[in-house]
């Protein structure tokens, strides 16, 4: 799932555009982002808080697996490089 | 009549390009995106066109006026690839340490938030809900800047 500052509005219109079909989650008062320590401060519209880039792959028991924390925001963690990890999961 | 300085004005319409076709193009691709290589190409052939037109307008049969205007041209085609360079290298690279963010072997912090159709949705209930008929297996979280 993804996880941003975006309103459930603005991620539907991203969905219908890019063809995503998986959940788009809204996090505009940055609870799981505060959570997670990846509040990016004054980096949104108008010096608002946004989530740095970061994956997390989660078994069923809510263990984390696999993580990515990028050290360059335009660099993100690959298709092959979750399926990769993927292979973590029991 | 002296004839268009081409190499100039080309070298900087080139640094325009060169700029622009990261957000636009190259950013689509990851071979592209993580490094990129191919905007410093276009750069590097953008600079050696602008050195080949300052040259030409500092040519001594050339009038004062195309001096100026190459001059002109060139810092701004350099302040271009000085901006792309520090968006790129440094700029990017500014992020928050994130020391808590969950570490491999740890408990997820488990959240509500709303999804696309305003309905609320946790961590915890769709790691229990069944995919397919299947009990589900995990769940990939991706954190983003969002405005896309």
């Amino acid at each position: 799932m993804a996880i941003s500052v975006d309103s459930p509005e603005a991620s539907r219109d991203l969905c219908q555009k890019a063809g995503y079909t998986f959940t788009f989650l809204s996090d505009p008062n940055l609870q799981a982002i505060t959570k997670y320590d990846l509040v990016h401060k004054g980096q949104g519209e108008g010096g608002r808080d946004i989530a740095r880039p970061a994956e997390f792959l989660i078994d069923s028991s809510g263990i984390v697996r696999w993580r990515m924390l990028t050290e360059n925001y335009w660099v993100r963690a690959r298709p092959e490089q979750v399926l990769e990890a993927a292979k973590l999961l029991p | 009549m002296k004839r268009i300085n081409w190499q100039l004005w080309l070298g900087f319409l080139l640094s325009v390009v060169a700029f622009l076709s990261y957000p636009l193009v190259f950013v689509n691709w990851a071979s592209t995106r993580d490094f990129p290589w191919a905007n410093l190409v276009l750069f590097a052939v953008a600079a050696v066109l602008l050195f080949m037109g300052i040259r030409r307008a500092f040519a001594p049969d050339r009038r004062r006026l195309s001096k100026i205007v190459a001059s002109g041209v060139a810092t701004l085609s350099l302040l271009i690839i000085v901006m792309f360079l520090f968006v790129a290298f440094v700029a990017s690279r500014w992020l928050p340490p994130s020391t808590g963010a969950p570490q491999v072997a740890q408990k997820a912090p488990d959240f509500s938030l709303a999804d696309t159709t305003n309905k609320t949705v946790s961590l915890s209930e769709l790691l229990t809900q069944p995919i397919n008929g299947k009990p589900a297996k995990g769940a990939l979280l991706i954190f983003y800047r969002g405005y896309w």
